[in-house]
């Protein structure tokens, strides 16, 4: 009886708790809106720019969530050290500018630069997908069948021994990117308020471009059915004769090959990389996994596209009404904060994930 | 399985040489990451040799152990797959040193300096490259051969090593408390300022590997266990009371700087120890520690504070439960939403928490309460004494700490084989089964969260009088991991593997330079290494020891740590 009671009034206190943390964030959110629209200090080429820059931020995190969900859907692992498969890429992208940029090469002309760009490219995702395979191989291939807690905690010692490894490689200090100038020039569109570099447009070209070419790639190979099967049932894909650690390997490959291509874009436009670049875009880069719907690939990239908006607008947007000083300090509060609310509110994400049975 | 006879067609050479090339990756990753020429700094025996070519030495001589075991040879052949295998490591270490001879690595791996080289070719430029591969080949064989000596033989080995290693390390410190002793010739004699002398190095083996020795063949512990319980206890009681006695007067004897450490390994103890229940008992991977432990120190800051954001000039006792009932608060909130979810979102989720709270401490909102990174200064400490006085500086904390320390052990041992912890342990092996049984999931993790966080908080209250001020930069990211570290790599739910991971993972950093730069890398790597060859941890409990053992000969499984979940 007077366990009941207990358990009912936890119950209670768990829906209310809830309810008041849900009403206080919409109403944080309507009232923060109005009056930051009300007040009307910022114009619409303000906020075109604004919507712009999230957009640009958040192809980013979907390349880097595409990894995320593609791992988590065929092993239910939370990759942990997928940051710093982004990180390496970002370096590796950075010694191949530098060495161009020293031959002169990278600002020779418009084509030299193009190429250049594909260069780091090319170089960033050699470097990740090496070094993921190397931590698949090591740290997670032995871990198949244990309970989840182990593999999770040995993702995270990954994380943190790539993380260091790479300051002890090439110590603490922040490394400037090159200057691309054909990729800094604006795009000539006449308006005054809101100006575009040549390099958003790439960034959400090519992200675009890397998605469409995923999504063909999985629904339409012979290895992308293949990798749906293994993440739908590993014994029954084995039975069916696919090799389910080629699928596996492969999984890793592609979404390391996302991480490092999307590590050079992070590098054009945030100008610099250190060891702990990969941590923070990280973890949002697995939020946006999540808020699209973890194992489900479309879900990864409007989710990261998601995030990316509320990133660049929200604060401005929900705050800046609300008086809070420097509002931008706080975008990573309103990140996190969604990822928490997902979790607890719709953990299945926006489009629902794709994991056949919830453990 | 190869028998005695095996002949030299027997061996499997293709794999020999890949452990030869894995070694060699090892050797070159120690030289490029730094770890051979900053632990050179420190010599292990004075003019011999210094910490950064042992750990060269011990990858080359690892490197033969493991090619003579994979080749399974057991017959004197033992030697050919070692050194085979060690001169391919010790090749790339040549490699290394020519290619950097041909191009500048430099420009890419910092560590590729003229310092490394010099370490490598002992001083001889390029005409010393080769000498690496001589050495690895010594070395393997010497580990092949080790690798097939008897149990007999190979146990004073290992205590000759560990003994060096230990010994080396702690040499400075030992020297310095005792040169104030009427032991200070002695010191001298022993002991340089960093590492050991030779002298000192042959007494260290002598005195280590005889007394293992002699330990071993008087059969001091088989006569102790064969000993009725009366006097069984009569040997571990004055043990135990000289054991209490050392940890107290620690800090007295080391000096201040010592005393400094000491007091923070008692501190990561305590936190340990608390996440022990959260993660140890029931399972729950917290990684966001760090947002209780900002409470209890914040709240504490905020009531003890003389400087301009304290708000009541509280004595510290009067403030910590405050601290503790705030944080437990703290994890109530926090806690009832998310921990219905399921474990590995638990970990993403307080991750999340950890970094929401560590950027509102720092944050210009809430800079008129908490001074961002300016922070709250002038906390007092919790006994005003004087200067020389015994209790002075780091060493009341040290006490209390170690007090706390004691309280939770006290706690967690007294809850564990309750009904709530049984419940925990329940939910930590299977939750479907826990709830089946009848478990309240919810309520049980509630109480493990809250605890956890309370004990986060009682930690925080410490560390800022320990330190006298607090700083939106001390909330950082890295005391929830190195509290995730001490637990997991201590032993989960055991209380001796806390005290142990705290000595070893917070100790060794913050008393030598040339640790704290790897700290986080060697965490990485033994959080992984534990999860592959040892997930019950260093000094499991004994529920988790028994489990294994049941596993691996009943089910061939060798993991014991069970997630809340399985998945089909």
């Amino acid at each position: 009886m007077y366990a009941r009671v207990v358990e009912r009034i936890t119950e209670g206190a768990i829906a209310g708790v809830l309810w008041a943390f849900r009403v206080a964030v919409v109403l944080l959110v309507i009232v923060g809106s109005a009056l930051t629209l009300a007040a009307g200090r910022y114009s619409a080429e303000a906020w075109l720019s604004l919507i712009v820059s999230g957009a640009v931020l958040g192809s980013i995190y979907a390349l880097v969530a595409l990894g995320y969900t593609m791992v988590y859907g065929i092993l239910r692992l939370i990759n942990f050290a997928h940051g710093e498969i982004f990180m390496a890429g970002t370096f590796g992208g950075y010694f191949v500018a530098t060495a161009l940029a020293g031959i002169g090469f990278l600002n020779l002309n418009p084509l030299t630069s193009i190429l250049s760009v594909l260069l780091m490219m090319a170089g960033a995702i050699a470097v990740s997908v090496a070094l993921a395979l190397l931590v698949e191989r090591i740290a997670y291939r032995p871990l198949r069948n244990a309970p989840r807690l182990v593999p999770l905690i040995s993702a995270i010692g990954a994380s943190f021994f790539l993380q260091y490894a790479f300051r002890g490689f090439f110590g603490a200090g922040i490394y400037a990117y090159p200057t691309v100038s054909i990729l800094d020039a604006q795009v000539p569109l006449g308006l005054e308020a809101f100006r575009m570099k040549w390099i958003d447009v790439l960034v959400l070209t090519s992200a675009l471009l890397m998605m469409a070419g995923l999504f063909l790639f999985v629904q339409r190979t012979k290895l992308g059915t293949a990798i749906r099967a293994v993440s739908e049932d590993k014994a029954t894909a084995a039975l069916m004769g696919i090799d389910v650690n080629r699928a596996i390997v492969m999984t890793f490959a592609i979404g390391a090959a996302m991480a490092g291509a999307a590590g050079v874009l992070y590098g054009l436009i945030f100008r610099q990389v250190y060891f702990f670049t990969g941590f923070v875009p990280g973890i949002k880069a697995f939020t946006a996994a999540v808020l699209g719907g973890i194992g489900n690939i479309p879900g990864a990239m409007l989710g990261g596209i998601f995030l990316g908006e509320v990133e660049g607008v929200g604060p401005t947007l929900f705050l800046s009404g609300l008086n809070v000083p420097s509002p931008n300090q706080l975008r990573d509060v309103i990140a996190f904060t969604m990822l928490v609310m997902v979790l607890i509110f719709r953990p299945s994400g926006i489009l629902g994930e794709r994991v056949a049975q919830r453990a | 399985m190869h028998d005695a006879s095996a002949g030299f067609a027997d061996v499997p050479w293709r794999t020999v040489i890949r452990v030869g090339l894995l070694g060699a990756g090892i050797a070159i990753f120690l030289c490029l990451v730094g770890i051979v020429p900053v632990f050179h700094a420190r010599p292990l025996i004075k003019d011999v040799i210094s910490l950064g070519q042992t750990a060269l030495v011990l990858a080359l001589l690892g490197t033969g152990v493991v090619a003579a075991r994979t080749a399974g040879v057991r017959s004197r052949l033992a030697i050919l797959p070692g050194a085979l295998a060690g001169s391919i490591a010790g090749a790339g270490v040549t490699a290394l040193v020519l290619i950097g001879e041909l191009i500048n690595v430099r420009v890419v791996f910092l560590n590729a300096s003229p310092l490394l080289y010099e370490i490598l070719t002992f001083g001889n430029g390029l005409a010393g490259s080769w000498i690496a591969i001589v050495i690895g080949a010594v070395l393997g064989a010497a580990g092949g051969i080790a690798a097939r000596l008897p149990m007999a033989a190979r146990r004073p080995l290992t205590t000759f090593v560990l003994a060096l290693l230990l010994a080396g390390l702690f040499a400075g410190i030992l020297r310095t408390a005792m040169l104030t002793t009427p032991l200070a010739g002695l010191a001298r004699l022993l002991f340089s300022s960093l590492g050991l002398t030779v002298i000192g190095a042959i007494a260290t083996v002598v005195v280590f590997v005889g007394g293992r020795e002699v330990w071993f063949y008087t059969r001091v512990r088989q006569r102790v266990v064969a000993m009725p319980p009366a006097g069984q206890r009569l040997v571990t009681w004055p043990l135990l009371a000289v054991a209490a006695l050392m940890v107290l007067v620690l800090p007295q004897a080391l000096g201040p700087f010592v005393a400094q450490v000491i007091a923070y390994v008692a501190l990561y103890v305590l936190m340990g120890l608390g996440l022990n229940i959260t993660l140890g008992l029931a399972g729950l991977l917290d990684l966001g520690f760090v947002a209780f432990f900002a409470v209890g120190a914040y709240t504490v800051g905020l009531l003890t504070s003389t400087a301009e954001f304290g708000i009541a000039q509280w004595p510290f006792w009067a403030a910590v439960p405050f601290a503790v009932i705030f944080a437990m608060l703290f994890g109530a909130v926090l806690g009832l939403p998310i921990l219905g979810i399921r474990g590995d979102y638990l970990a993403i989720a307080t991750l999340g928490f950890g970094e929401i709270i560590r950027i509102l401490a720092g944050s210009d909102l809430l800079k008129f309460a908490l001074g961002g990174p300016r922070g709250i200064l002038n906390v007092p400490k919790p006994i005003a004494v004087e200067p020389t006085h015994f209790l002075a500086g780091p060493n009341q904390m040290y006490y209390i700490a170690l007090a706390g320390a004691a309280l939770i052990a006290f706690v967690a041992w007294r809850l564990r084989a309750s009904r709530i912890g049984r419940a925990w342990i329940s939910i930590r092996e299977d939750e479907d089964v826990a709830e089946a049984l009848g478990v309240n999931l919810v309520q049980t993790k509630l109480l493990a969260y809250m605890l956890g966080a309370g004990f986060a908080g009682l930690g925080g209250a410490v560390f800022v009088s320990l330190v006298g001020s607090v700083f939106s930069s001390s909330i950082q990211l890295f005391v929830s991991i190195n509290v995730v570290a001490i637990v997991v790599v201590g032993g989960m739910g055991s209380i001796p593997g806390a005290v142990l991971g705290a000595v070893f993972l917070i100790g060794l950093p913050e008393l030598f330079r040339e640790f704290s730069e790897y700290r986080f890398l060697f965490y990485g790597a033994a959080l992984i290494a534990m999860m592959l060859y040892r997930p019950e941890g260093i000094l499991p409990t004994r529920f988790a020891s028994r489990e294994v053992h049941l596993k691996s000969s009943e089910l061939g499984a060798d993991t014991v740590v069970a997630a809340p979940t399985h998945s089909p």
